[in-house]
């Protein structure tokens, strides 16, 4: 076994694993605190800083960017190491990258309570942030190409190839869409206008959802499920296919978020058709993850990783048709504005992002630390929370969502609005905005249950036995 | 082949690699985002939208920094019972000087791309300063102290000079103090009728100004069939 390991540069991936779960608790409790204000309104305490309209950007920013940017560099840094049998390129760049995350996650976590936003959805943090966030993402970016130019190993195993997918990606969107002229310190305005910006803003919006939150996971899944599994990717072929198909289609889907707005028709049609083409790279991509179980059923039984990568894939599979369906214009007709969207959201965000990051965790807590994991009972607990606490998110979405898009366009005899007090659709939702609160509860005390199985893990006085 | 390919050439070479998915998620967002900038394909101008004026354009800030459009949308579609609801759906041209753009995504609130003129100012006071006042079953949080907070006609001057360099075409001569005092002092003085003292500088009067803005042009523009 590994005699010669080229020491491996473990403790980066050790405070990227802290700060995933740390950040994850965070923005997880930011999310709760905002369904409670929907629930029940007086939840911001009459204070500025913790309204809806400042504290969402907060939660967004954090599970994406803190909690789900953290797990990946995590799984990054430990994956591409062993893959090319390399330390990372430079343990100064991978400190700089780490520190430097956390201070633009800190920075984001200030500034936005404080109202200093620039006001696009997922790009709302101000301009000074957004250079810091480009340098440090060239630090990461040399860090990575660094590695590979020094690898050991002369062939890329398919990880990497959707690690890079996201590298670049993520350079070319945040740098475009954060195109603004500053007017002061903190406040800027974007080069694009209008329709024009929106189009821009979607693009990147959409595409950090196609890189940051499914190639670069899908990514660390071809690593980490035939690892937990022991069994080998099902198809090699398959990978090349759905890998080649869902860097080209990915980067058209954007304009589904502006369906049947001002933007002109071609291009509303173009994000249509490559969202509902989309399906195929999707599912190549679910199909290799849950067939690479084959003849490892069994350990369903007993192994709670695998159930949490069941559950992550499977989740990956149903948002990634839900989405192309909604993508279809009569369909966003009347999901667009509602719960419809959020719900899908956390399908997603929940069951794919969130599920990948405790099976990856869970997996590689043990290993860095060196440590027996300290408790599956409570893994197994950890997974029915989470299980559970999704559907009931989700399954209240889908109902105030369809339930709020069928009140807004009914009409009744004698062709008026059935509900033309808007206030009627509001007060229909709340009982809905309760559940999603229980489901989002469970799903957070599910982590902090998560929380503490990984540091008495970590802080196990003993190393496993010899 | 191609397999073979792949395998042996391709995995092998991470600069190629690289390039090749450059390559690849490049050609989406050129086709789409480039031909906006076409006369032909991309959003029509439309007559008679002008750009904010100071004060407006303060509010709007405002509007952007509370990160309204997080309940808000700003864009009403084609249908009947949004046009029944919302008014005349929205068009292009009507957001040519809006950066960033604010349609939004979720109306958890209602949409407001033509609230102008909808409701008189001190409505709009009553509903920010406590939103129960005007909808008693309302969930927005109480926006108190936009009362208190004050506007920076400095501040608005680095607004309107960045606007006016990324082309909009305010005036060279355009005097954003007084411009700010005259608009603010109608305002005032529409609240006064309606019994409410408000001092003429608070971040409430510009988000008024803004609010009143929405649409109207819009909307006497599609009337007269621009």
């Amino acid at each position: 076994m590994a005699t010669d390991s080229p020491n491996y540069d473990d403790a980066v991936v050790r405070k990227f694993i802290i700060a995933t779960v740390v950040w994850g608790a965070v923005g997880m409790l930011v999310g709760v605190i905002l369904a409670l204000q929907l629930a029940w309104w007086p939840a911001n305490l009459g204070l500025e800083y913790t309204t809806f309209g400042r504290l969402r950007p907060l939660h967004t920013n954090a599970v994406i960017f803190a909690f789900t940017g953290n797990f990946i560099f995590a799984g990054v840094y430990y994956s591409l190491q062993r893959l090319l049998k390399v330390r990372m390129f430079h343990d100064v760049l991978s400190n700089i990258h780490f520190w430097g995350w956390q201070l633009i996650i800190v920075a984001a976590a200030i500034t936005l309570p404080l109202g200093l936003s620039q006001g696009k959805e997922y790009a709302e943090l101000i301009w000074p942030i957004d250079i810091a966030i480009a340098l440090v993402w060239v630090a990461f970016a040399v860090n990575f190409f660094g590695t590979i130019a020094t690898r050991k190993v002369k062939h890329l195993y398919v990880a990497i190839w959707f690690y890079m997918s996201m590298v670049i990606t993520i350079t070319v969107l945040h740098v475009v869409n954060s195109l603004a002229l500053p007017a002061t310190l903190t406040r800027s305005y974007p080069m694009f206008a209008g329709m024009t910006d929106a189009l821009v803003q979607w693009w990147y919006g959409h595409n950090a959802v196609g890189f940051l939150l499914t190639t670069p996971i899908l990514g660390l899944m071809y690593y980490f499920v035939p690892k937990t599994a022991n069994r080998p990717v099902y198809s090699y072929r398959l990978s090349i296919v759905h890998f080649w198909a869902l860097v080209f289609l990915y980067i058209w889907a954007g304009p589904h978020h502006l369906l049947y707005s001002a933007l002109p028709d071609w291009a509303q049609t173009l994000g249509m058709v490559f969202s509902v083409m989309l399906i195929a790279p999707s599912w190549g991509g679910m199909l290799n993850g849950l067939l690479t179980l084959r003849g490892a059923w069994d350990k369903l039984r007993t192994d709670p990783l695998l159930k949490f990568w069941v559950v992550a894939i499977s989740f990956y599979g149903m948002s990634t048709f839900e989405g192309p369906m909604m993508s279809i214009r009569s369909v966003n007709a009347l999901s667009h504005y509602t719960d419809w969207t959020i719900g899908h959201v956390h399908s997603g965000a929940l069951g794919w992002v969130g599920m990948s990051a405790f099976a990856c965790l869970y997996w590689l807590v043990p290993k860095v630390w060196n440590r027996r994991l300290h408790s599956v009972e409570l893994a197994t607990t950890h997974f029915w929370m989470a299980t559970i606490g999704i559907v009931l998110y989700v399954v209240a979405m889908w109902v105030s969502g369809i339930t709020q898009g069928l009140m807004w366009r009914a009409v009744d005899e004698g062709g008026q609005l059935a509900w033309p007090n808007f206030m009627d659709t509001v007060t229909t939702m709340i009982p809905f905005y309760w559940i999603r609160l229980a489901g989002g509860l469970l799903y957070l005390s599910g982590l902090l249950v998560m929380a503490w199985n990984l540091y008495k893990t970590a802080t196990a006085p003993e190393p496993k036995g010899a | 082949m191609a397999e073979h390919f792949h395998r042996r050439v391709l995995e092998h070479r991470a600069a190629l690699f690289a390039v090749l998915t450059t390559i690849g998620i490049s050609i989406g967002g050129l086709v789409e985002i480039l031909p906006m900038y076409s006369a032909e394909l991309g959003p029509q101008a439309l007559e008679g939208v002008t750009p904010y004026t100071p004060l407006e354009l303060a509010g709007r800030d405002i509007y952007v920094s509370e990160g309204c459009y997080n309940c808000h949308s700003q864009m009403i579609r084609p249908f009947r019972a949004e046009t029944m609801r919302y008014g005349t759906w929205s068009r292009a041209g009507e957001y040519a000087y809006d950066r960033p753009f604010q349609l939004g995504s979720r109306r958890i609130g209602p949409d407001l791309a033509r609230v102008g003129g909808k409701y008189p100012d001190a409505w709009h006071y009553e509903h920010m300063r406590d939103p129960r006042t005007t909808s008693s079953e309302s969930i927005m949080p109480v926006y108190d102290w936009l009362l208190d907070k004050q506007v920076d006609p400095d501040d608005v001057q680095a607004s309107v000079d960045a606007m006016r360099t990324l082309g909009v075409p305010y005036p060279e001569d355009l005097d954003v103090p007084a411009e700010l005092a005259s608009q603010s002092a109608e305002i005032v003085e529409s609240l006064a009728g309606a019994g409410i003292q408000s001092a003429p500088d608070t971040e409430m009067i510009a988000l008024i100004a803004y609010l009143q803005k929405l649409g109207v042009q819009g909307r006497e523009a599609v009337k007269e069939g621009k």
